[in-house]
């Protein structure tokens, strides 16, 4: 459930395996196991999701202008990086077109994460004012009912910066590009995605916990999101093993990007840890379902 | 006037309710600000003494704009934009209060609560990984000024951008565009020192940059004497010239409302 069957799609394979990962644990009487759960799962998304888009159309003036500020508030990030380079041509060894490779795919990654998933982030508020219970008592896993809500189409602006970026970039890269590269290439992207998507639902789980941590957890998806997209050459050794080990965001890009530009990993990693994502997107991904069941099996109502 | 300080009061108190909240939220503030640290890092290491900087100034205003951030709501928006769209604004027309003056009130309420509660940490966090330059008494004073100043033009800008909604409806769209100009242009992305001329020059003579990277300049003593003082009337100025603005379109707003859903 949470191998990637479409590892050349990353909208295709995060959908799948996300959503079926988590729906399984919702859907109850256990059919959970046979293919047509998750795709239940996807469809019931697609359903939710759609309602909110036609929502979201009544004003379509305002979609249109978000849309276009979500793209160039996305591509601010090109602009900040682009100013760096008019005043250095390599910043901590890496080149323009290497740094702009890492921005497109940390932020094709997390585009389509928070696409996807990125609403989650609301739990907290809806536990604090007791909007989850209507949520429980819908026969859909209310996890797809949370990644659904406010559904607009206007997300879909983020996606179209690192689209262009990564058009401009990979040509420009000065590597030899053997298949074994061009394979890795989709397949970060993919596996980028479903470690974002594992981090929305874990950061989402947490909030069962604690309802005040989602001003925390930000650090580590809109963060995440950030750092990724700069060599971790530019952070203290400590630092990128926190960003390793601990919140495994260096799997994002980083790891497969160093194969990818044929560079030394600045920690001394082994060098199957580059090739590691695939894995590191399933275990988290088993890891943020876990959390979220548990997270639901132990919520209690505020009552009122 | 009498009923105005107890707004701020009451916005102060309603806005320090979740002091936890708050601190979650500078968490994220100081993790933005160690990665920005590291961006500068390398670039001043690239270019040293470039704007002007030194690696330490440079490290010290990536933490000083993280700190900035709750103060002057860089990422925009207005609990007033809320009730423009259910109409409950037709109440707070119907109050023998200005409605800008009201609304002022409580965003400097809410702007001491957000200094208080997520200013230090980020701070902190520079101060204890990072070599950072510390204002002297002088500098300090004259950078509270001129935090005061963003705050009353941040909510100048944002109080127009919100009355806008009396016309489209949905200020979300045209909150959506200003939202890239007030972030890049106010130094928040990248110090505008760093910026290519002529960019550099226009992003300086903008309103946006009287929010982040004037406050950030008088933090670390780059601007003294006449050039402190052309600091603050800059943004003393923009944020009369706005709020002026803002108070014009209030009474068109007046004439305007139509509150939705009855």
């Amino acid at each position: 459930m949470v191998s990637d069957p479409t590892a050349g799609d990353a909208t295709a394979g995060d959908a799948t395996a996300d959503d079926g990962t988590v729906g399984e644990g919702v859907v109850p009487d256990g059919g959970a196991k046979t293919s047509a759960a998750p795709a239940r799962v996807v469809t019931t998304y697609c359903l939710l999701a759609w309602t909110w888009v036609r929502a979201a159309g009544q004003y379509p003036v305002s979609v249109a202008l978000l849309a276009l500020g979500t793209m160039v508030t996305a591509g601010l990030d090109i602009m900040g990086i682009l100013v760096l380079f008019t005043r250095a041509p390599r910043i901590a060894g890496f080149t323009s077109a290497e740094v702009l490779f890492l921005y497109g795919t940390s932020a094709l990654s997390f585009s389509v994460s928070d696409i996807v998933l990125g609403t989650t982030e609301r739990l907290g508020e809806r536990v604090r004012d007791g909007t989850l219970d209507v949520l429980l008592v819908r026969p859909v896993s209310p996890l797809v009912q949370i990644a659904t809500e406010d559904f607009t189409p206007r997300r879909f602006g983020r996606i179209v910066p690192p689209v262009l970026v990564l058009a401009f970039a990979l040509p420009r890269l000065d590597i030899d590009w053997t298949p074994g590269r061009v394979a890795v290439v989709p397949l970060m992207a993919a596996s980028g995605t479903v470690i974002f998507g594992a981090l929305w639902v874990l950061c989402a789980a947490v909030q069962f916990v604690l309802l005040n941590s989602h001003g925390a957890t930000k650090a580590i998806t809109y963060g995440g999101a950030f750092l990724t997209q700069y060599p971790m050459t530019l952070f203290a050794r400590d630092f990128v093993r926190g960003v390793t080990f601990v919140v495994p965001l260096a799997f994002v890009n980083w790891e497969p990007a160093l194969y990818v530009l044929d560079r030394p990993d600045p920690l001394g990693l082994p060098g199957w840890t580059r090739f590691a994502s695939p894995a590191v997107g399933a275990a988290l991904s088993a890891a943020a379902a876990l959390a979220w069941r548990t997270g639901l099996r132990h919520y209690r109502s505020t009552g009122s | 006037m009498g009923v105005i300080p107890w707004v701020s009061w009451y916005a102060l108190r309603r806005y320090s309710a979740y002091p936890l909240g708050s601190m979650a939220e500078a968490v994220t503030n100081s993790f933005f600000g160690v990665v920005r640290a590291g961006i500068v890092i390398a670039l001043w290491h690239a270019r040293p003494g470039l704007g002007g900087y030194d690696t330490a100034d440079a490290v010290t205003y990536s933490f000083l704009t993280q700190s900035l951030i709750g103060p002057v709501q860089i990422f925009g928006g207005m609990e007033l934009a809320q009730r423009i769209r259910s109409g409950d604004v037709a109440i707070d027309l119907h109050r023998p209060v200005n409605l800008q003056a009201w609304w002022l009130a409580d965003d400097v309420g809410r702007a001491v609560s957000t200094l208080a509660l997520r200013g230090l940490p980020p701070m902190l966090v520079g101060g204890l990984f990072f070599t950072m330059r510390l204002p002297g008494p002088g500098e300090a004073a004259a950078f509270t000024v001129s935090v005061a100043l963003a705050v009353l033009l941040s909510f100048a800008l944002r109080y127009l951008i919100t009355l806008s909604q009396f016309w489209t409806h949905d200020e979300r769209g045209v909150q959506a565009v200003t939202l890239v100009l007030s972030l890049f242009l106010s130094g928040m992305i990248v110090p505008l020192v760093a910026f290519p001329e002529p960019l550099g020059a226009l992003a300086r003579a903008l309103p946006c940059s009287g929010l982040i990277q004037v406050p950030a300049d008088v933090f670390l003593g780059r601007r003294a004497g006449g050039a402190l003082l052309s600091g603050l009337a800059f943004q003393a100025g923009w944020a009369a010239a706005l709020l002026a603005a803002g108070g014009l379109l209030t009474r068109a707003a007046e004439r305007r409302l139509e509150a939705q859903g009855g």
